[in-house]
């Protein structure tokens, strides 16, 4: 059995554009909701002083991670921030000094078992870097009673065209991700750990063979160039060949995924005690000048890190955060990065990706049935957006809508330019509600 | 500054378009067009242009009458009107050509909501209509190379039985004007494949009951694939994408259906040739073999509802 795959224009123009730290901006917002699950409340008030590393905010339910300070200065205010969700949230507004003094909470975290890391990966604030955020910590903390973790597969696939900050983190912190990988293994016993790396990545491929040669239990797989080979789902069926069935997590079939600069971090964290304040993003698009990879704090705005690039923000048409596939529409160029983030990509009016079609007029369907060839879970999305059009709930739900991880392979291949993957989403509510 | 475009995400699309897949086919017809002209002359020309230009004219006005956007640009018409004439006698009039498009693009297409949504494939009804009003009109077969003053005809090899196979692969013998020209076709066919407008199950499974049905019947297997229309029939029609089952499966089930009525028509019933009518069946039933073709979500649960009812 093979799972379905679209082949994609990569456009990794900048892969070989080392990783830049954008100077201290002069202020920044940082939001109290920036992973999957409760946002934090926050523990800072307008006037205190605050230093890199500092716990801005926190939140007492399990499914929810800790805020830091990534920079040193005052706050100026604790305002209401609208999310790219639809919902609002808390935000620390900080004035920075430009000193950037590392707080005394930043202190090395003793590590000894498997509880420790899943405390100490808590209080670093890190959720899943990938781009859904889930909090790290809760992957990790399975029941051990239950569950038996055999596999850990490090997802470093970058499915999704001009992002590459992931191919940065492996090439430029390859050490560190080994170390994180070693110790993550260790500390929960895991036996074979599978390294994703997608072939149009050959470099990180043989640094990663490299440095893992005559090691047992390691393995670098070369995977397909195809979209979605970074999907949780995919790349674990792809690593050990197990399916996670409907309802349940890779856990349950003793995989554990997590991606590479996920892991990156965690080693860093481990050795420093610096929790999530910055991370890498990769800057492209048609309407940047000079397109790049940079190391931003968290919270600083999005047109401070434009500006560096030398791009034209009055002439920027669309702006999307994370990937041309599943990346989200940015409304506003003020918006702070936050922990989830791994690209910006600038779009010029009329919005050209270079021979790709963007926006076209609509025809019937002819049912030439490529977005069912083109679905990763094999769902079949022509008679999805049939059923959901004449509001069929039993035959939304028989065709297994929920399956749906959205990532939008039946839209792009569609020769009707049906909006496919739009509909499944509102499909998958409509399923659901009463 | 203007203000930023929101939308949903994919933000990208693949080049590929409706029309553009509409052209692949015109393309895909193109050497079987030319073989006709070369053995049936001019007129194969002119009547497919007249069939392209009535088709488009028809769609064009249905969509006036009916106040909707122009759909001529989607070229689907023009591979309807250019199917239909491949389906006809060179010598046809043009004026029961016009009724042909009509039945097909008026009546078949526009008329169950245009593009996607007719049940059957237009030129194949087309013909059917034609070939049952204007039954003589519609089996005059002329000779190849025919002298346009003295037209001879000939029964289609179908009928007379004794046509060489290289005469066959060629096309040099009588037949409607699309369909007599093997090679030319099954290059087409091959360039769409190569293109991947079409997958191939629907022809393969197809052409190969035809010849496994007629070998076990005592018939000759390579003779009946390569006359008459199931080359026409199984590449061009048999892959139309709307009426045909969506699913890889669900192509095979349908070519094997249109091979064997093709078949036992062609062998048992009073008329010669059955291609139209295997294809206009199995058009019929293409709704049910979908539902019995549907494909399994990977990973997805499915509860026995049949099973669970009984045992209460």
């Amino acid at each position: 059995m093979r799972l379905n795959g679209i082949i994609l224009p990569h456009r990794k123009g900048t892969e070989n554009a080392e990783t830049v730290a954008v100077p201290c901006p002069e202020t920044v917002k940082i939001a109290m909701s920036q992973h999957m699950g409760a946002p934090c409340l926050p523990l800072v008030k307008t006037g205190d002083k605050v230093e890199v590393g500092q716990k801005l905010g926190d939140c007492e339910t399990y499914m929810s991670c800790p805020v830091h300070s990534s920079v040193s200065g005052t706050v100026t205010a604790v305002s209401d921030m609208l999310l790219a969700n639809g919902k609002s949230c808390k935000a620390v507004e900080i004035a920075c000094d430009g000193l950037q003094t590392i707080s005394k909470e930043v202190t090395p975290p003793e590590v000894t078992d498997k509880a420790s890391l899943v405390k100490a990966v808590r209080e670093s604030g890190c959720c899943g870097l990938g781009g859904a955020g889930f909090p790290t910590h809760v992957k990790l903390d399975y029941d051990e009673s239950k569950t038996k973790i055999d596999s850990l597969i490090i997802n470093a696939a970058e499915c999704e065209p001009y992002i590459t900050s992931d191919y940065r983190e492996m090439i430029e912190n390859a050490d560190g991700v080994i170390n994180g990988i070693k110790k993550i293994k260790k500390l929960l016993g895991i036996e074979s750990v599978y390294i994703g790396i997608e072939s149009n990545k050959p470099k990180a491929i043989a640094l990663f063979e490299e440095k893992l040669a005559g090691e047992d239990g390691y393995k670098v797989l070369r995977l397909k160039a195809s979209y979605p080979q970074g999907a949780e789902k995919v790349i674990a069926f792809n690593a050990t060949g197990r399916i996670i069935t409907e309802g349940t997590l890779p856990s349950d079939h003793g995989i554990l995924v997590m991606n590479v600069s996920t892991v990156g971090f965690i080693n860093s964290y481990l050795e420093t005690g610096m929790p999530l304040v910055e991370r890498r993003l990769t800057i492209d698009g048609d309407a940047v000048k000079t397109p790049c990879n940079v190391r931003a704090p968290i919270g600083m705005k999005l047109s401070d890190i434009l500006k560096l690039t030398d791009t034209n923000i009055e002439g920027i048409h669309k702006l999307i955060s994370g990937g041309p596939m599943m990346g989200m529409c940015v409304y506003d160029t003020d918006t702070p990065v936050c922990k989830t983030n791994n690209a910006f990509l600038a779009f010029k009016k009329p919005v050209s990706l270079k021979g790709l079609t963007v926006e076209s007029g609509q025809t019937n369907c002819i049912r030439c049935g490529r977005c069912i060839g083109a679905c990763p879970v094999g769902l079949m999305p022509a008679e999805l957006e049939r059923a959901y059009d004449r509001g069929d709930r039993a035959a939304l739900n028989k065709l297994k809508i929920n399956l749906c991880m959205n990532c939008g392979s039946c839209s792009y291949v569609c020769p009707a330019k049906r909006d496919l993957a739009e509909k499944n989403q509102l499909a998958k509510g409509f399923a659901i509600s009463k | 500054m203007d203000k930023l475009t929101v939308s949903p995400s994919p933000h990208i699309r693949d080049s590929i378009t409706t029309s553009k897949v509409m052209l692949h086919v015109i393309i895909a017809l193109c050497p079987a067009l030319i073989a006709s002209a070369v053995i049936f002359g001019g007129r194969a020309l002119m009547l497919t242009g007249f069939c392209i230009l009535t088709a488009m004219a028809w769609e064009r006005l249905c969509n006036i009458i009916m106040k909707r956007p122009n759909s001529t640009g989607d070229l689907s018409a023009a591979v309807t009107g250019m199917l239909l004439a491949f389906n006809l006698p060179v010598t046809l009039p043009y004026w029961m050509a016009a009724i042909g498009t009509f039945v097909a693009i008026v009546i078949t297409k526009q008329l169950f909501g245009g593009l996607g949504h007719n049940f059957a494939n237009p030129a194949i009804v087309g013909r059917i209509v034609l070939m049952l009003s204007f039954p003589s009109a519609m089996s005059q077969w002329a000779v190849p190379f025919y002298d346009a003053n003295a037209i001879v005809t000939q029964p289609t090899p179908l009928v007379s039985g004794n046509a060489e196979y290289s005469e066959l692969f060629l096309g040099i013998t009588g037949g409607c004007l699309g369909e007599v020209s093997a090679c030319a076709l099954l290059l087409g066919g091959c360039y769409l494949a190569a293109m991947k407008i079409i997958t191939p199950h629907a022809p393969i499974a197809f052409i190969g009951t035809v010849f496994v049905f007629s070998t076990l019947a005592g018939r000759d297997g390579l003779y009946q694939i390569l006359s008459g229309g199931v080359m026409l029939g199984a590449i061009f029609m048999a892959t139309d994408y709307v009426t045909t089952p969506i699913t890889s499966k669900g192509k095979v089930i349908f070519g094997i259906g249109c091979g064997i009525i093709t078949c036992v028509i062609r062998f048992w019933c009073s008329a010669p040739e059955g291609v139209s009518y295997s294809i206009l069946l199995m058009n019929i039933v293409t709704p049910y073999i979908d539902m019995f073709t549907r494909r399994k979500a990977v990973g997805g649960i499915y509860k026995k509802e049949a099973k669970e009812g009984k045992a209460e």
